[in-house]
């Protein structure tokens, strides 16, 4: 087995007076992989993209990125590594060209291969029509994509992309998928990338890390992770409010009860095989239900079952209770 | 070229652009030190009569404000220009190529040189246009223009020095009314020997800036004054590299990689 292209052991961040934003993480990503790091608003994962990109120093444990420690070798892990940080840092009165320009002087790329690389640069992320407009004058969508074309400028073989799409509409999301997928798979590039989108992850990721309160609480394949979580979940909408309890007495038959907000489901006990079995036993009761559903499971299925938290939300309820905290001190 | 120069030349030329493009940050430099000169040579011209003056031009006297107030202005731009890149995380950016801290301050110090001895220029030129002519002749004038670019530097240190140490654009712009506190302590309007508040005159002996300016000074009314000339020099010399070496400790702090 290859060794790992990013690896922790162990890895602690403390602020002063503050929490331990990433509390004993363990983790390796093995080269040419998509990792997603998954995890709400304040769980640690930004942090942690700050240590493996030696922009912050670690209070103890070890991590190695392409076989280098980042404390002790920092400058030979970042001739090695592009990152695109989570707010793009861009200079709003350069133009994207300058920007190209500039940085690939900055990664000591030979003088005659600046503007080619530039150019395949631009064309690559679709910029090639505003290379030579002013940064402040891009949109959301534009601005990720020259933040990901500044940090492939050297050809780093790895890649830390912390919510690199955050804030951006669906089809610019659509499109930086793509290239970080092509990135991975025609170029070899390992990817580290921070997310708190669950689809995000699990359509892009090889493998994901939950992280919670700066600790992992899960780790594997988006699949495998679902299938521990268990069974799908299967939900009917009655046709009116009075037919609710014998729906619900129905489908009780095939598994254990779960929230519903507008009707009833349960998580199957036969899988989703039984699936079949519940539209029988409606139609032999004369039942026709407005919706019937089957909900496989999902990664926030996941983050519920480790944490007792769902996802969506999580990072605000944190945030909340630290306001009330301060509140009260 | 190498990696060094090629570097520095693209982060200074950064800093030129940035300033080209904010047009209030190359008109304010300009406009204000020049409105500044027009108003205190119509009102305080009557000092020329002053047994003891030393020149009959005040035009003369003061054209040596502007080349300092320019350069103050200077010290904004650099500052705010750093504290907008650490805002912003372009600091960081850099911080994760090879680049060497150094390189990133000769940059946008050597960025602000140009433009301060572009703005010199200026000021020259008014001077020339009202009728000021230099006692050191063109020597002198290309010896303004060295100088110019050595208060910039200074100047410019210690204005990324308060940017690295702060990270806010607005607390290095709240550095501003500070720096012309020293720069109305001064020699500015009056030569030292005539102040005769003794407070005053005790304030404006021990303030650098009039050194900076009597130094200029010297070169347009009395011609070749070594020990002015010795002095602007010694101290410009001495904030820049004590602006200089401050600021690339701030900058190894603030970077803060391994």
């Amino acid at each position: 087995m290859p060794d790992p292209a990013v690896q922790a052991d162990k890895l602690v961040r403390e602020f002063k007076k503050g929490p331990r934003a990433v509390d004993g993480i363990d983790l390796a990503v093995a080269p040419g992989e998509i990792y997603g790091f998954l995890g709400p608003n304040g769980a640690g994962k930004s942090t942690t993209v700050h240590m493996l990109t030696t922009l912050l120093p670690p209070t103890s444990g070890t991590a190695r990125v392409a076989g280098f420690d980042v404390v002790r070798e920092g400058p030979q892990v970042r001739m090695r590594i592009g990152a695109a940080l989570q707010e793009a840092a861009l200079d709003p009165l350069l133009t994207g060209r300058e920007h190209l320009r500039l940085q690939a002087s900055l990664q000591a790329i030979p003088r005659l291969e600046r503007t080619s690389r530039a150019d395949e640069l631009l064309a690559r992320v679709g910029l090639g029509q505003a290379a030579d407009r002013k940064v402040r004058g891009y949109s959301g969508g534009m601005k990720r994509r020259l933040d990901l074309a500044l940090a492939l400028v050297h050809r780093p073989e790895i890649l830390f992309l912390d919510e690199p799409t955050t804030g951006l509409d669906v089809q610019s999301r659509t499109a930086l998928w793509a290239e970080v997928s092509r990135l991975a798979s025609h170029d070899g590039v390992t990817v580290f990338l921070t997310t708190q989108y669950l689809e995000e992850a699990d359509v892009l990721a090889d493998r994901v890390g939950i992280i919670d309160h700066g600790r992992i609480v899960a780790e594997g394949t988006p699949a495998a992770l679902k299938a521990e979580v268990g069974r799908p979940t299967v939900e009917a909408i009655p046709a009116s409010e009075d037919e609710l309890p014998r729906l619900a007495a129905i489908l009780e038959r095939f598994g254990e009860r779960v929230t519903s907000p507008k009707g009833v489901a349960v998580r199957l006990a036969d899988g989703e095989v039984g699936l079949a079995d519940v539209v029988r036993a409606l139609d032999a009761e004369g039942l026709e239900p407005e919706n019937l559903q089957l909900h496989q499971p999902s990664l926030d299925d996941v983050f519920l079952a480790k944490t007792g938290r769902s996802l969506e939300g999580a990072g605000d309820e944190d945030e909340e209770q630290a306001g009330l905290a301060m509140e009260s001190t | 070229m190498s990696a060094f120069a090629d570097q520095v030349y693209l982060l200074g030329r950064r800093s030129v652009v940035r300033t080209v493009r904010q047009p209030a940050n190359v008109v304010a430099p300009l406009l204000f030190p020049m409105l500044l000169l027009a108003v205190n040579s119509g009102g305080l011209k009557a000092e020329t009569h002053l047994p003891g003056f030393p020149t009959d031009s005040f035009w003369a006297f003061a054209l040596a404000v502007p080349f300092i107030q320019g350069a103050l202005f200077a010290t904004m731009n650099t500052g705010t220009d750093l504290a907008r890149d650490i805002q912003t995380g372009f600091l960081n950016r850099l911080s994760l190529t090879p680049m060497r801290g150094i390189t990133l301050l000769t940059g946008q110090l050597g960025g602000v040189i140009v433009m301060s001895v572009a703005q010199a220029a200026v000021y020259v030129g008014v001077g020339f246009a009202v009728g000021v002519r230099f006692a050191s002749g063109p020597a002198g004038v290309a010896l303004v223009f060295v100088f110019m670019a050595l208060v910039a530097l200074a100047f410019g240190a210690l204005g990324a020095f308060a940017a690295l140490r702060t990270g806010s654009g607005e607390a290095v712009q709240s550095l501003f009314p500070a720096f012309f506190v020293f720069l109305f302590i001064s020699s500015m309007n009056m030569p030292r020997n005539l102040i005769e508040a003794s407070w005053f005159r005790g304030l404006a002996t021990a303030n650098p800036v009039s050194y900076l300016l009597e130094c200029v000074r010297s070169l347009i009314i009395t011609g070749w004054d070594a020990e002015a000339l010795a002095l602007g020099f010694g101290i410009a010399a001495a904030i820049a590299v004590g602006a200089f070496v401050l600021s690339i400790w701030a900058l190894r702090e603030r970077m803060a990689r391994s």
